[in-house]
């Protein structure tokens, strides 16, 4: 258990392993223990970040739903108003539509019933002229006569 | 056990015998052929024992590390990866708990530190006798030596040298961090200054002496303590698988209940190192 030389050869081989692995084995390994937190770190970031955006879109998806459902009640509502006033018009048109074929059928009938009177008007004065004439067998002066039975076909 | 050593005091003094190559004085260049010529060979001797095996350990670590930090990317580590990254990450922590200043050496000091005498102090757990065993049959069959001659202690943090050879180095950048801190007069001031001052001048004048015993003390502890607290736990736990190898049979249950025990212990003193090189560096360059 002598101090010798050795001691020095140590300190020389010590100092040697020291510069050794802070030259060639320190940097690396730290560099990329470095590296690799910085990536854990980014990637962290990253997964927050995409649940940030995920969240965003989803109360996106949310709100358009909700919108769109809006949407889509207001328009049924819309077309059911439009489709009951439909009715209701075509209603009004069908009773307008009837009442004017009933009014106009009516007026045929009484044209009808006026030309039929005509008629009979100018068919009754000659009747009862050719009756008169058998009856009076002289013929009656159909001058003066006519407009005596022309107002007895008028009083028809 | 070492069947040539009819002793057990023999067995153990070969065991605590570096294997010590140096010029002696009768021998002139030769490997010393026991304690007595160790120690005559005085400074200039070296242990190639000590030597070989921290370098061993030292060349093992870095390249284990030096390959994963060459494989090291931003992807899924695996593996080896796994393990070098946990390590550089449990000692970067340590640094950055308790170092507070910027510097590119303290972080990768303190790894080597920490793995290095991890190894070194891991080759304690390799049974006592067999690396021991292997170096005699391959002295005396290759070399020609004396089996008696053959001394090979393969832990480094057992031999006083080794872990001097460290904390004098720490030691030497305790020095460098306080001056380059804090200026030369800077630390010369924190040297005579603290702990007793005074604003008479006079008074202070006396007190300088006893502040720089004081704090020349605090300061030379360190490395001291720190060299011999790796060694002296690491040598009586040698020392203590030596003394269970005697047993006959009887050493296969302790030696593994001590091995176990020893397991918490090299970690521990690894990490102590480590831990109080950092307090030791960071100590000097802040200031008070």
């Amino acid at each position: 258990m002598n101090l010798n030389l050795t001691i020095i050869g140590q300190s020389i081989a010590f100092a040697v392993f020291v510069w050794f692995c802070m030259k060639y084995v320190w940097p690396p390994v730290t560099k990329a223990l470095y590296e690799r937190q910085k990536k854990i770190e980014d990637g962290l970031n990253a997964a927050s970040h995409a649940e940030q955006k995920l969240e965003e879109a989803n109360q996106q998806a949310e709100q358009t739903l909700r919108e769109s459902r809006d949407e889509a009640a207001k328009i049924l509502e819309q077309a059911r108003t439009r489709s009951n006033q439909m009715i209701e018009e075509a209603r009004e048109q069908a009773r307008a539509e009837g009442e004017r074929m009933v009014a106009n059928a009516r007026s045929e009938i009484e044209q009808e019933i006026n030309r039929a009177k005509e008629d009979l008007r100018s068919q009754v004065s000659a009747l009862a002229i050719a009756g008169a004439e058998r009856v009076l067998e002289s013929s009656v002066d159909e001058q003066s006569h006519r407009e005596m039975l022309n107002k007895l076909a008028a009083e028809l | 056990m070492a069947g040539s050593n009819p002793t057990s005091s023999g067995y153990i003094q070969h065991h605590l015998q570096n294997l010590t190559f140096g010029y002696h004085p009768d021998n002139g260049l030769s490997f010393a052929h026991n304690a007595q010529q160790a120690a005559d060979m005085g400074f200039w001797a070296i242990h190639v024992d000590t030597m070989l095996w921290s370098i061993i350990c030292g060349v093992v670590f870095l390249f284990v590390f030096r390959k994963a930090a060459k494989a090291a990317s931003s992807g899924v580590p695996s593996g080896l990866q796994n393990m070098v990254e946990m390590l550089v990450e449990f000692v970067d922590s340590s640094v950055k708990e308790t170092f507070h200043g910027k510097s590119k050496l303290i972080a990768p000091l303190s790894l080597t530190i920490f793995c290095w005498i991890f190894l070194m102090n891991l080759l304690d757990l390799v049974p006592v006798d067999w690396i021991p065993e292997l170096a005699k049959r391959i002295g005396t069959d290759f070399f020609g030596a004396d089996p008696h001659h053959v001394f090979f202690r393969i832990v480094p943090t057992t031999d006083i040298n080794a872990t001097f050879g460290m904390s004098l180095s720490v030691f030497a950048l305790i020095i460098y961090y306080s001056i380059r801190m804090k200026g030369l007069s800077g630390f010369i001031g924190e040297l005579t200054l603290h702990p007793f001052s005074s604003s008479n001048k006079l008074a202070q004048l006396i007190l300088i002496p006893v502040n720089l015993l004081l704090e020349l003390v605090t300061l030379l502890a360190k490395p001291v303590s720190l060299a011999l607290r790796l060694f002296g736990n690491l040598y009586a736990g040698e020392l203590i698988f030596i003394l269970i190898a005697l047993l006959g049979l009887w050493q296969l249950p302790l030696h593994f209940a001590w091995a176990t025990f020893h397991i918490l212990i090299i970690v521990l003193q690894a990490f102590i190192f480590m831990m109080l090189t950092i307090v030791y560096l960071s100590q000097a360059s802040e200031e008070h």
